[in-house]
């Protein structure tokens, strides 16, 4: 201890002192604050360019799954319209068919009526000329048979007969 | 008590150091130009004058490490017994009871002459000033010591021109610095590239868990000044230089003395709360008394050691590597063999690479400690208690 004390020099300290409290004023000011200023502001940069980043990150996933949604709305409209477009065209096969249908048994119903009619029209002028020819037949075989008196009375008979066959 | 030692590694040194006070230095630089036949005519020649190598080589160890009103680089002695030195003189600044004396210390001739102030005669002995007689008379008391009168003495001495070159060095290194972020767009360029890190590791891990991620931005300043200062003088401590700032103990006192304000300058009411209470309320009033009578004065006496450690664990730590590094040296000269001298060269040169780490632990150790001290005293209440938590742990 008393060597220490021997050794410890006044001037030295007071020295020591001063220079060191000028060095740590000097330094404070013109070094130290603006090299961890710039440090912080440095660190502060590279947070905010990680933050923002991280932000257009997020904002990319929101388009990708936004572009994503989109595309498969687009995808269920096209087919929804399809399946509209589907049925449409199915009901309106179906409509045509029952169309068809309809106006076919119409038809069909027509020509039946008219063949019927025709039938009936073509029937009668049968009968018609049937009768006609009978008639002129009858006319013609009368004229002979009333040439002769038996022959008339054979005639008169059979055609009784006849007529009852009918 | 010679040297305290706080490190491991030092007594055996230490002990060895005593056993080996044989040796002369000359110095670094000048000792790997020598030969060793420049150093036994030395020693012949000093034989007859009536003083062996160990002695001379103990006074030289001696001399070096402290401070010195020269700032000499190397001296030798010339054939006709004329001591040369090489460097250049200081000046002297001294306060007497009759004024202000400045003068080149160049007047001392290295102590061999009186110098002459204003009719007052001052002599310079075993690195100190005393005033004397026109004879130059000392006068001792029984122990030897010098009784002269000493002036006071404001001298700009070796260690104060290296600490104002240290200072110079620091302001253009770090004002520099911080110009290149400017330049260069936040990013450090040359040096700065390398002493930036330094910076960001006293900043996030001595400054920041240590005080707190609050309030350890007042502190830093005065952090990274006295790292970078300690570290700087303690590197031009190993350089052939030849000084020895940071083993000087008006310079560790300086800088303890400021850990030691600055602690209780800042520090909280929580603070001061647990220097005088420090129980608080875990024990009623009339509990504490018998207690306290013990412990408050324990605590004011912490705050005293504290510091003292800082100063004394550098001062003693730079001194010890100091006299490591200059006994081996000498211990070359007093084998002068073919094994010794290359033995001691190789042990000297290990022991100054350790100089080198040792130089950058104790600069980072008064760093730390000091940061350590500033958080406990500027720590809020709340925090006391996860901290004591984390002690428990």
């Amino acid at each position: 201890m008393e060597k220490l004390l021997e050794e410890f020099s006044l001037g030295l300290f007071f020295w020591q002192t001063l220079l060191f409290g000028l060095l740590l004023f000097l330094l404070w000011k013109f070094a130290w604050k603006p090299i961890l200023n710039a440090i912080n502001d440095r660190e502060e940069g590279i947070k905010n360019a990680l933050d923002a980043a991280e932000e257009a990150k997020k904002e990319m996933q929101n388009v990708t799954a936004d572009s994503e949604k989109l595309l498969k709305e687009a995808r269920a409209e096209r087919e929804s319209m399809l399946k509209e477009a589907r049925e449409i065209k199915d009901k309106i096969v179906a409509d045509a068919k029952e169309q068809a249908q309809v106006e076919g048994d119409k038809m069909i119903k027509q020509a039946q009526a008219t063949i019927e009619s025709e039938k009936k029209a073509a029937v009668a002028d049968i009968k018609e000329q049937v009768a006609n020819l009978s008639i002129e037949i009858a006319e013609k075989v009368i004229k002979e048979e009333l040439s002769d008196k038996k022959k008339q009375q054979k005639l008169v008979d059979d055609m009784l007969g006849d007529i009852k066959l009918n | 008590m010679a040297y305290i030692c706080t490190d491991f590694e030092r007594p055996i040194f230490l002990s060895e150091m005593r056993k080996t006070f044989f040796t002369r230095f000359l110095l670094v630089a000048a000792l790997f130009l020598s030969q060793t036949t420049f150093a036994s005519e030395k020693e012949n020649e000093h034989n007859e004058h009536g003083k062996d190598l160990k002695t001379e080589i103990k006074e030289y160890i001696a001399h070096h490490l402290q401070d010195a009103h020269d700032f000499s680089l190397f001296s030798y002695t010339k054939e006709n017994g004329e001591h040369k030195y090489v460097g250049f003189p200081l000046p002297i600044i001294l306060w007497d009871n009759n004024g202000l004396k400045v003068f080149s210390s160049s007047k001392f001739h290295h102590g061999e002459t009186l110098a002459e102030v204003d009719g007052n005669y001052y002599k310079l002995y075993h690195s100190k000033i005393y005033k004397t007689d026109a004879e130059g008379t000392i006068h001792y008391d029984e122990d030897h010591h010098a009784t002269n009168v000493k002036p006071l003495d404001f001298s700009i001495t070796k260690n104060v021109v290296m600490i104002i070159v240290t200072g110079l060095l620091m302001l253009w290194l770090f004002s520099s610095l911080a110009k290149s972020y400017g330049k260069n767009n936040g990013i450090p360029t040359g040096a700065g590239r390398f002493f930036e890190p330094i910076v960001l590791y006293i900043r996030d891990d001595i400054a920041r868990p240590n005080i707190g991620e609050k309030r350890y931005k007042k502190y830093m300043p005065f952090l990274l000044t006295i790292f970078f200062f300690i570290w700087f003088l303690n590197i031009f401590g190993l350089t052939p230089l030849g000084v020895n700032v940071t083993g000087n103990i008006a310079i560790t006192v300086s800088l303890a003395i400021m850990t030691f304000l600055i602690t209780n300058f800042t520090g909280t009411k929580d603070y001061w709360m647990h220097q005088f209470d420090p129980l608080g309320k875990s024990l009623p009033w009339y509990g504490k008394i018998p207690l306290y009578i013990i412990l408050v004065p324990i605590e004011l006496l912490g705050l005293i050691i504290k510091p003292f450690s800082l100063l004394i664990r550098l001062y003693a730590n730079m001194q010890a590597g100091h006299i490591v590094l200059m006994s081996l040296i000498g211990l070359m000269f007093i084998f002068k063999s073919w094994i010794g001298s290359p033995l001691s060269f190789g042990l000297a040169f290990a022991i100054s690479l350790i100089e080198v780490l040792v130089a950058l632990l104790q600069a980072y150790i008064f760093t730390m400690l000091s940061a350590l001290y500033f958080g406990f005293a500027s720590e809020e209440h709340e925090h006391d208690h996860e901290h004591e938590a984390e002690v428990a742990h």
